[in-house]
């Protein structure tokens, strides 16, 4: 009793000085974001105080995991997937369409651009990271999520800084980083909430029961460690008012951009490829009923990947005021680390060694399968894209998007959405999910999506390269940018189309979950049928011999 | 000497070297004798339970 006496009160204290904070606000922006926090503290208090525990009767029970966080986390990541793709759907329109701006400043491209990214890389793939990495830890661990009070924390907080992040962007805040958008007060929330997911994370491990740490955690680990390390070194700023959303960053010049690419390279290494490597190490060989291919294959996949990536961000900062030397060793360490990506991919496709037939009969599986080819392929485009001469030609283009979404659609959004079906029948008790063939009809709906993307967006990037690089026999160049931006429409129509299709497939996605969670199972045909023809099921008498075929 | 001067060649001479011997000691340290039979058991180790799914 005095502990929720002492949780609520510490709330409503944060409410009022959050209050406080909005009446002292020197822009909207701000005042905004303390309304929502203050908000969000009294909902926080409500909810401590109904779910008081006056009789002290609700100790929990160890002999059962922890899954009601998983079970948000499933929900949370359905419905952040399908409103981050709509985003991005929506910005695609605008760059064949701008009259879809609206000529609105809160619904322009540039402040919905952030709006789509973060969506789909901290919303969705967060919330994905968040709910596998509790659910797969508390299995290998053979022990119950620790400090389950933090580990709900954990679960809103994130809740809140997407929210914070999301009205920050509409309102115009921005520290003009990419991925690392939010001002500062939204960076040292998300901070708080990190080194608690750590804790929770790290303290499940702590109270394993199984002595061996299962390799999926150590990618989770590191994901969770250097993600906390690239937040708050490209994060240092100085606010210009503690009751203003204005901050600016500690570094100034090349630095601040080679800080920026550091992080944001390995926002990609650690966050959008360790911790869903860390799903694949998983889901794969749980869903394929087989063993990992080569356990130590995964463990030296793991010390490379983590020894090379931090190395590889320079590639973003090729022919800039970047020293040659960074430059050169950023192209360096992007080419080496094509080897561990492929030996991680093999590592998972021969996964399925000796059950390939699953690929015809079990769509998760089949949807994996996908997940780690589309691994292999952007992991193969982006170290050539990362070599100085390719460089030259790719740089600034579509090429990098198409680059980009290879990788989120193919890799990051197919494992997703197969870890999402192998959980939600498991976390609501469902017999199996609503519907196997509906999971075809998304994969098929996502694979064209992606090609369609994909595509457009390379022949969209060899166009704007080639053309801005023409030069005519007088030594001036031969187009003007807005020139090069007609050549690409078809393109960019092209590109929405793909993106329309995944959406689709998305939508199909989240039917499926919702179906299943509400405990519906629907009729329709299996995937497989074994054949029975009675006709030639009977024996064959003497005398009557037919010649074998 | 500046204090970039300094810290560039410790990153590429100390450093590097030491980041190098970490990197073969950890790959080195998978393929130490009597190593599979404890990859072998802990790549089995995610079907041992049974109130798993």
């Amino acid at each position: 009793m005095p502990a929720t006496l002492a949780k609520s009160g510490g709330l409503f204290l944060a409410m009022i000085i959050a209050l406080f904070g909005m009446a002292q606000a020197q822009d909207t922006a701000f005042a905004v974001h303390m309304g929502i926090m203050a908000l969000a503290a009294l909902i926080a208090a409500l909810a401590v105080m109904k779910g008081a525990d006056v009789a002290g009767q609700m100790g929990h029970d160890e002999s059962v995991y922890d899954d009601a966080p998983v079970r948000w986390g499933v929900i949370a990541t359905t419905f952040w997937g399908v409103v981050g793709l709509a985003a991005g759907l929506f910005i695609a329109l605008q760059l064949a369409y701008p009259v879809l701006n609206l000529g609105l400043e809160y619904t322009s491209f540039g402040r919905l651009r952030p709006l789509h990214t973060s969506a789909v890389i901290f919303a969705f793939g967060g919330n994905a990271l968040l709910c596998t990495s509790f659910f797969v830890v508390q299995r290998t661990c053979r022990a119950r999520l620790a400090f389950p009070g933090m580990a709900r924390f954990v679960f809103w907080g994130y809740q809140l800084f997407i929210v914070l992040a999301a009205t920050g962007y509409l309102l115009g805040v921005t520290e003009a980083k990419e991925y690392a958008e939010p001002e500062w007060y939204v960076d040292l929330w998300l901070t708080v909430v990190w080194v608690a997911y750590l804790i929770v994370f790290g303290g499940t491990i702590i109270k394993r029961r199984e002595p061996h740490i299962y390799v999926a955690n150590w990618f989770y680990l590191a994901f969770i460690i250097t993600v906390a390390m690239l937040h708050i070194v490209n994060n240092l700023s100085l606010p210009v008012s503690l009751a203003g959303s204005k901050s600016y960053s500690a570094f100034a010049g090349v630095q601040d951009a080679l800080t920026q690419w550091w992080y944001g390279h390995n926002a990609v290494g650690f966050f959008l490829t360790a911790g869903f490597l860390a799903m694949m190490y998983y889901f794969v060989p749980k869903q394929a009923e087989r063993p990992v291919y080569s356990y130590r294959l995964s463990i030296i996949h793991f010390w490379s990947l983590i020894f090379l990536y931090i190395w590889a961000g320079p590639h973003h900062l090729h022919y800039t005021s970047l020293p040659d030397w960074a430059q050169s060793l950023g192209m360096v360490f992007s080419v080496m680390l094509w080897m561990p990506s492929w030996g991680g991919m093999i590592n998972g496709l021969m996964t399925l060694n000796g059950a390939w037939e699953k690929i015809r009969t079990d769509p998760i599986i089949r949807m994996m399968v996908l997940a780690l080819a589309f691994y292999g392929m952007s992991t193969f485009e982006g170290p050539m894209m990362s070599i100085k001469s390719v460089n030259s030609l790719s740089h600034y283009t579509d090429w990098t998007i198409g680059h980009v979404h290879s990788g989120a659609l193919g890799w990051n959004g197919m494992i997703t959405f197969a870890c999402m079906y192998y959980l939600a029948p498991r976390l609501w008790n469902r017999q199996r999910l609503y519907s196997l063939r509906l999971i075809n009809a998304h994969f098929w709906l996502a694979t064209a999506g992606i090609v369609f993307y994909t595509a457009s967006m390379w022949v969209a990037g060899l166009t704007q390269g080639l053309m801005w690089r023409e030069y005519g026999a007088d030594g001036y160049l031969v187009n003007s940018f807005a020139e090069t931006v007609a050549a690409i429409r078809p393109m960019f129509l092209l590109r929405a189309f793909g993106g329309g299709l995944y959406l689709a497939g998305a939508l199909v996605f989240a039917w499926n979950i919702a179906m299943t969670i509400a405990g519906r199972i629907r009729a329709e045909k299996p995937m497989t049928e074994t054949p029975y023809n009675p006709a030639a099921d009977r024996p064959l008498p003497a005398g009557n011999l037919q010649p074998a075929e | 000497m500046s204090r970039y001067e300094l810290l560039r060649q410790f990153a590429d001479s100390w450093a590097l070297l030491g980041m190098c011997l970490l990197f073969l000691g950890f790959v080195g340290w998978t393929f130490r004798p009597g190593a599979r039979r404890h990859h072998d058991e802990a790549a089995q180790l995610i079907f041992r339970s049974d109130s798993d799914d």
